[in-house]
């Protein structure tokens, strides 16, 4: 019973929303598409000039790029094998029968609701400090010399503290699908003689198919602009060796000024999540039929 | 649970299951322990896990020194306000989507989605710059207009997926009963779908909480909410582990209990209901 006062009313109903996001998107979005075409720095205000593709060549030639990229990837496929590998480990662990279910699903949970600044710098002091940290604790205790996590391994500790924020993530939307697997098909599975490893491959894996591909797309999307944990613990260092793509553009922005040169990395990083948001969307999409 | 599991097989179950869940909460309560211990015994070796004298003069120091109280109500004013504006906004118009779906309303929900997909520091630089040109940089009310905008699809699509189970009949009756569009949504759907409401303000509460990377960039110190607080000790003086350990307490415990409530609609909501 659509009328048409009833069809004109939720259009506008829908239109706040709408006009809003659109600014959002565009009016910024056009901005700095523009600003990559300047010579625009902040320190020198009133040179801004028409430069072409200069800034576009000059990000995408600069080694650090390149380094930014590959630690971008390296941090987003590092957090991802983990926490889905771990994720499936736990689902699988916490959907059994025990005792405390509850209490140890509030405890798996946990750190995805601590904020980034927070667990970035209790990995980075308490625990990864060479000194003072429990880590360096251990390792006296073992005999063993302590290990300068964040200087000698920069990258490898960022995607250790990143993992543990979004393993809980991942564990929690596997473990819903697992829970809602038929067991009726396990138990038949199992009367035909299916070992609990066939069981996995044959049924639960498929099963768990679109929660994966779920929570890989996601956390691609929060992975790529992972920033505050590199600001806290490493700033990007030692020399570039923990800058991810995000935290370069920032760096060449708000640290150096460099207006456009920065611009032009944003449009490289928009260019770069649009690949990945097409297949998410893609993904959303075909949930949104059925 | 028709499957005969043994008493052995669910011990070792309960053994395992525990330790994960020991193991991941750790570093979390290991912050909360440090917080009540001294800075002297904070950094001794061998630490002390539970034998240490109990003291409650970090929070207070913390609380003293740094204007924590201000930090916090910066948080809570910007998770908040932001989550109602986005409410106020995104209730109309997930009403439309669900309620009187037009031909393009699937591309619309689309296309809301992949604002989101936007890399933020893609546009940082333009923010920035409005920002500093009107005004807005280290304000509450610039963090409010960008956290409302940055979780705005999220709330629209959350709200949707909620819409979208209630019935249309009962909208429907209630109109036949003469009610106006705005008594219907305010009096028959509002309160139909209050439990959706309340997850999806929960879960956005959140999200805004935690948020770092344009509270990071647009705040110094009059707006900073906690995110911006806390990443202030990144640089520290002297010994500082039981006061880092104290303000870190504070920052995380609300939403720790909040985000507790809101597991399930947690998978809900950050699927976009692709996972239910």
């Amino acid at each position: 019973m659509a009328t048409q006062a009833r069809r004109a009313a939720a259009r506008l109903m829908i239109s706040p929303a709408v006009i809003l996001l659109l600014c959002w998107m565009i009016v910024p979005l056009a901005m700095t598409l523009y600003f990559s075409f300047l010579r625009y720095n902040l320190l020198m205000p009133g040179t801004e000039a028409w430069t072409g593709l200069t800034n576009y060549r000059y990000f995408l030639t600069d080694p650090a790029f390149f380094e930014a990229l590959g630690n971008t990837l390296t941090l987003v496929g590092g957090v991802l094998v983990i926490t889905v590998v771990g994720g499936i480990l736990l689902g699988l662990l916490l959907d059994q029968p025990f005792r405390g279910q509850g209490i140890v699903r509030i405890l798996v949970i946990a750190p995805f609701f601590v904020m980034p600044t927070v667990s970035a710098l209790v990995w980075k002091n308490m625990f990864m400090n060479p000194v003072n940290g429990l880590f360096a604790h251990v390792a006296k205790f073992l005999g063993l010399a302590p290990y300068d996590f964040l200087t000698q391994a920069p990258l490898a500790s960022i995607i250790a503290i990143v993992s543990w924020q979004w393993l809980p993530f991942a564990t929690l939307i596997l473990l819903t699908a697992l829970q809602s697997l038929d067991r009726e098909q396990l138990e038949a599975a199992e009367m035909d003689g299916a070992g609990a490893l066939s069981r996995f491959i044959f049924i639960m894996l498929p099963h768990l198919g679109r929660a994966i591909t779920v929570v890989i797309l996601i956390q691609t999307i929060f992975l790529l602009s992972v920033f505050a944990e590199i600001l806290v613990t490493t700033n990007g260092g030692p020399g570039t060796a923990s800058t991810n793509l995000t935290y370069l553009i920032y760096a060449q922005s708000l640290l150096q000024f460099d207006v456009g040169g920065g611009s032009a990395g944003g449009v490289v990083a928009i260019i770069l999540a649009n690949i990945v948001a097409i297949f998410l969307m893609r993904m959303i999409g075909k949930n949104l039929e059925t | 649970m028709a499957r005969a599991s043994s008493p052995q097989r669910r011990a070792v179950v309960t053994l395992a299951a525990w330790t994960a869940g020991f193991v991941i909460f750790f570093p979390i309560l290991w912050t909360v322990l440090t917080s009540f211990k001294t800075e002297a015994e904070a950094i001794a070796s061998p630490p002390s896990f539970l034998f240490f004298n109990w003291t409650v003069e970090n929070y207070g120091e913390v609380m003293e020194r740094s204007n924590y109280f201000r930090h916090f109500w910066n948080s809570v004013v910007i998770s908040v306000g932001s989550t109602l504006l986005g409410l106020a906004i995104a209730i109309p118009a997930a009403w439309s989507m669900a309620f009187a779906p037009a031909k393009h309303t699937k591309d619309v929900l689309m296309w809301m989605l992949s604002t989101k997909m936007l890399p933020p520091v893609g546009v940082l630089i333009p923010i920035y710059l409005i920002f500093r040109d009107t005004g807005l940089l280290d304000t509450r009310i610039g963090l409010v207009i960008v956290m409302t905008l940055i979780n705005l699809p999220i709330i629209v699509w959350m709200l949707y997926t909620y819409f979208k189970e209630i019935p249309g009949e009962i909208l429907e009756a209630s109109r036949m009963d003469g009610a106006s569009l705005r008594a219907e949504i305010l009096y028959v759907l509002t309160p139909m779908a209050v439990p959706g409401i309340a997850s999806t303000l929960l879960l956005n509460v959140i999200l805004a909480w935690n948020e770092a990377f344009w509270t990071l960039n647009l705040t110094a110190a009059k707006a900073a909410p906690l995110t911006a607080f806390i990443a202030s000790y990144s640089s520290p003086e002297g010994l500082f582990y039981a006061k880092l350990s104290a303000a870190s307490t504070m920052a995380i415990a609300p939403i720790l209990i909040l985000g507790w409530f809101s597991q399930k609609q947690l998978v809900r909501g950050l699927t976009f209901g692709a996972v239910k």
